[in-house]
C-alpha cells in the first residue's frame, strides 16, 4: 500500500489540520456530473443520478441506444408494409451496418486522442483489395493468409501516418487528407486495368471464405450455444467483478445495476439470435447468424479490453484528455499516437475486408469519403467525443447501427439519395451538438469535460 | 547573508564542480545550471541546495526562472550546462521519468490532470499496477484510497469520479496525494496555493509542513510571502535568471525578499550587496 513513503514504522499522515473539512467541502459545484454508477447505491437512486448527468450534457451510452430505438420504431412505421422490421431486412441492415461500426471502432482510437484520420475510407479499401487479389487464382493465398496480409499493409499504412504526425508534427488533418488522395490512387493502380476484383468464385474454397463473412451463415443450433456461452461467461464476470469490488468496499455499481446489465446483454444477444434464424429466403430456406456478427463481437471485445483494461489504453485516454500530463507522468506520447494511427489503419482494413465481402468483391467506384464521413459520423453519434479523451468501442457498435438503420430505412422508402445524404447530416450534427455542449460543462462550474 | 561564497551551512563555492566538504550534504545541490531557449536566456549558472527536511522556498518576480529550474529539476529540461548532486552522487536527470526514479516529485501549477480520468486513473498516471498484464484497479483504488485518507482528503464524494467534477481544492489535493505517494524524497510544488481560498490554503501549508516533518525535501515555488514567510525554512530568490540570494529565512524579512525580487539586491542586509556579484 502506498502511503506517504515515511520512516519505517511510521503511521500514515495524520489530519492535515482542524479545519481539513471546510478546507475541501467545496463539492456543491460539480456533483451534478458525477457518473451515477460509481456513488449510486440502489437502481433507483442510479436512475435519478442519470437524469442529473443526462441534464449536464454527459449520458453515456444509453441516449444512442433510445435513439437507435426511435430510428427502428418510426422506420418501421413508415416503410411498406412494415418491412423495415422483417428478419430478412434486419439481417440485412445488420451486414451493412457492420462496416460503419468497424470502421468507427477504428476511427474511435484517433478521436480518442482529439486527432482525425480522413483517409482510412481507402485505406479500408486498400485493406479488402489486397485480400481479394491474393485470394484471386494465380496467387491463390488461404484465405486466412490473405487476411493477415491485408491488415499488415494498412497497419503499415497507419504507422506511415503516425510517423509523419508525430515525428514531422505535421496536423493529422492534412496528412491523412494527402493519405485519402494517395491511397485512392494507390488503390486504383492494384486493382489495375480490369478496375475491380470479384470474389464470388464458387469453386475457390480461399474466395468463397471470405465472401463467406457476410453470406455464410451459423447453424441456428450451434448459434443459440454460442450466445449461452457468450452471456454466460460475459455475465458471470461482470457479476463476479461488481460482487467483488463491492464485498471489499471499493466503488462498485448498485445489485440492480449489475443485473440489469446482464439481462440487457443477454436479451440483445437473444434477439439477434432470434432474428437471424428466422427464415428469410424466398424459395429456398435461409437461416442463421451470418459470421459478420461474431466478427464485429469479437473487434468489439478486443478494442474495449485494449482501451479499458490495459495499460496502453489508459495512456491512450490520458493522451486525449491532457496530453502535457500524460508527457509528464512519463508516457511516451509519440509512440501511443503513432500506435493510435497504426490501430485505426489496421482496423479499417478488417472494415474493408467485411465490405468486400459484402459487395462480393472491390470496384474504383467505392466512394471512401462518403465512408470515413459515416465512420466519424457513427463514432460521434455513439458518444465519442471530437475533441479527444472520450470514447469506447461500444460507442463504434452502437453508432455504426445508427447509421446503418437510417441507410437502410431511408432505401426502403426509396427516398432519393439527397435525402440520405441531407438527413445522416442532420443525425450527425445533433449528435455533434451534444459532444460540443456536454464540453461546456452545462450546469457545472468544472473545467470542460473531454 | 546570501552569499554562496561565504555559505551557511553547506553551500560551497560557485564555482561548477566543486566536491562537497561539509558533511551536511544536501538532498539536491545544483551547481552552476544554465539554460536557453533560442535567442533567451532563462538561467545562467543558477546553484541551490535543497536538504532533506526542510521547505526551500523559491521566489522570484514573473519571468525570473522559477519554472524552467523546477523543470530542469524535474527532467522536463535538460540544462544547457551545469551539475547535479543526488544525495552526493553526479547524477544527469534527462526525462520525467529519471526524475521519478531518483524520488523527484512535482506539482505542477496547472497541476498536470487529465480532466477525463478519475482521482484513481490520475495518481497512478504512467505508473498503473498491472496483475496478469491487465490493470489491477482493486490494488490501485485501495492505495489511492489509504493515500487520500491519510491526507484527510474525505470530502470528494467518490474516488471513481472524473477529475474533471472536483473543485480547485479537491484537485490540489490530488495532485499532492499523486505527488507523495511514490517513494518521494523530493517534492516541488508550483505555487500550491495560487488558485485557493483562504481554507484551502490553510490546508496545502499544513500538508507541506507535514512532508517537511516526514524527512521529505520541499521547494514551494511562490509569489505569496505571506505563505513562504510561513512554511519556509530557507529562502532563494531568482532574478532575471540568476540567483541572487539563498539562506535561511531568519535571514530575511519581507521587504528584504521583495527587494532581492526587484533588484536583485537589497540594502536591509549588511552583507547583501555580495549577493549581486554572484555568478556574474
Amino acid at each position: 500500500m502506498a502511503t506517504i513513503p515515511t520512516q519505517p514504522g511510521d503511521e500514515p499522515l495524520p489530519a492535515v489540520g482542524a479545519d481539513t473539512d471546510a478546507a475541501v467541502d467545496l463539492t456543491a459545484a460539480a456533483v451534478e456530473v458525477i457518473p451515477p454508477g460509481i456513488v449510486a447505491q440502489s437502481l433507483g437512486e442510479y436512475l435519478r443520478g442519470w437524469v442529473a448527468r443526462v441534464r449536464g450534457g454527459d449520458a453515456g451510452v444509453l441516449p444512442v441506444a433510445f435513439a437507435l430505438l426511435a430510428v427502428a420504431i418510426v422506420f418501421t412505421i413508415v416503410s411498406p408494409n412494415h418491412v423495415f422490421l422483417s428478419s430478412k431486412n434486419l439481417v440485412n441492415l445488420f451486414d451493412q451496418s457492420a462496416v460503419f461500426i468497424v470502421l468507427a471502432m477504428g476511427e474511435g482510437f484517433v478521436l480518442l486522442l482529439g486527432e482525425i484520420d480522413l483517409s482510412i475510407g481507402y485505406v479500408a479499401a486498400i485493406g479488402g483489395t489486397v485480400a481479394a487479389d491474393l485470394v484471386q487464382p494465380s496467387p491463390n493465398w488461404p484465405w486466412w493468409a490473405a487476411i493477415l496480409a491485408a491488415l499488415l499493409v494498412c497497419a503499415g499504412i497507419g504507422a506511415i501516418h503516425g510517423f509523419i504526425i508525430t515525428r514531422l508534427r505535421m496536423p493529422a488533418f492534412v496528412v491523412t487528407l494527402a493519405g485519402y488522395l494517395l491511397w485512392f490512387g494507390v488503390m486504383i493502380i492494384i486493382l489495375g486495368t480490369a478496375g475491380g476484383v470479384s470474389i464470388t468464385s464458387t469453386v475457390l474454397p480461399n474466395q468463397e471464405a471470405l465472401y463467406g463473412i457476410v453470406y455464410a451463415y451459423i447453424d441456428p443450433l450451434v448459434a443459440w450455444v454460442g450466445l449461452l456461452a457468450i452471456v454466460g461467461l460475459l455475465g458471470a464476470a461482470m457479476w463476479l467483478r461488481d460482487a467483488g469490488r463491492r464485498r471489499s468496499g471499493l466503488v462498485a455499481p448498485p445489485v440492480g445495476l449489475t443485473v440489469a446489465k446482464i439481462v440487457l446483454v443477454a436479451g440483445a444477444g437473444i434477439v439477434v439470435v432470434a432474428i437471424c434464424n428466422v427464415n428469410r429466403g424466398n424459395f429456398l430456406p435461409i437461416v442463421g447468424v451470418p459470421w459478420v456478427v461474431p466478427l464485429v463481437l469479437v473487434v468489439l471485445g478486443a478494442w474495449t479490453i485494449l482501451l479499458e483494461r490495459t495499460q496502453f489504453g489508459r495512456h491512450m485516454y490520458a493522451v486525449g484528455g491532457n496530453a502535457e500530463a500524460a508527457r509528464r507522468a512519463g508516457i511516451n506520447v509519440s509512440r501511443v499516437r503513432t500506435l493510435a494511427f497504426i490501430l485505426c489503419s489496421l482496423t479499417a482494413a478488417l472494415a474493408g475486408i467485411i465490405y468486400c465481402s459484402q459487395l462480393g468483391g472491390l470496384t474504383t467506384n467505392i466512394n471512401g469519403g462518403q465512408l470515413v464521413l459515416y465512420a466519424v459520423a457513427a463514432a460521434v453519434i455513439g458518444g465519442t467525443s471530437l475533441f479527444g479523451g472520450r470514447g469506447r468501442a461500444i460507442h463504434g457498435l452502437l453508432g455504426g447501427l445508427v447509421i446503418g438503420a437510417i441507410y437502410n430505412g431511408l432505401y426502403l422508402l426509396g427516398l432519393p439519395i439527397q435525402w440520405q445524404l441531407i438527413i445522416t447530416g442532420l443525425v450527425l450534427l445533433a449528435a455533434v451538438s451534444v459532444d460540443s455542449l456536454s464540453r461546456k460543462g452545462v450546469g457545472s462550474g468544472a473545467t470542460a469535460r473531454a | 547573508m546570501a552569499d554562496p561564497n561565504e555559505p551557511t551551512g553547506s553551500l560551497p563555492a560557485s564555482n561548477p564542480g566543486a566536491t562537497p566538504v561539509s558533511a551536511s550534504e544536501p538532498l539536491l545541490r545544483l551547481r552552476g545550471i544554465s539554460k536557453h531557449f533560442g535567442a533567451v536566456q532563462a538561467l545562467y549558472g543558477v546553484d541551490v541546495d535543497l536538504p532533506s527536511g526542510q521547505v526551500t522556498a523559491l521566489c522570484g518576480d514573473n519571468g525570473a526562472g522559477k519554472s524552467v529550474l523546477t523543470k530542469c529539476i524535474a527532467g522536463i529540461h535538460e540544462p544547457d550546462q551545469g551539475e547535479m548532486f543526488w544525495e552526493g552522487r553526479l547524477v544527469h536527470i534527462r526525462t520525467p521519468g529519471d526524475a521519478a526514479a531518483l524520488g523527484i516529485e512535482t506539482v505542477y501549477q496547472d497541476l498536470a490532470l487529465a480532466d477525463n480520468l478519475d482521482i484513481v486513473q490520475n495518481m497512478f498516471l504512467g505508473r498503473e499496477r498491472l496483475s496478469r498484464g491487465l490493470l489491477d484497479e482493486d490494488s490501485m483504488e485501495r492505495a489511492a484510497a489509504a493515500t487520500l485518507a491519510s491526507l484527510r482528503v474525505t470530502t470528494v464524494r467518490s474516488i471513481r469520479q472524473p477529475v474533471a467534477t472536483l473543485s480547485g481544492g479537491q484537485r490540489q489535493a490530488v495532485a499532492v496525494a499523486k505527488a507523495v505517494m511514490w517513494n518521494s524524497k523530493l517534492v516541488m510544488l508550483d505555487e500550491p496555493t495560487a488558485a485557493l481560498g483562504v481554507a484551502q490554503t490553510r490546508m496545502v501549508l499544513d500538508l507541506i509542513v507535514r512532508l517537511k516533518d516526514h524527512g521529505l525535501a520541499v521547494m514551494v515555488i511562490s509569489h505569496n510571502l505571506n505563505d513562504v514567510f510561513e512554511v519556509a525554512d530557507r529562502v532563494a530568490v531568482l532574478r532575471l535568471g540568476r540567483m541572487v540570494a539563498q539562506d535561511q529565512l531568519s535571514a530575511f524579512d519581507r521587504q528584504s525578499v521583495v527587494d532581492f525580487m526587484t533588484t536583485g539586491t537589497s540594502t536591509r542586509q549588511v552583507t547583501a550587496s555580495d549577493a549581486t556579484a554572484m555568478k556574474d
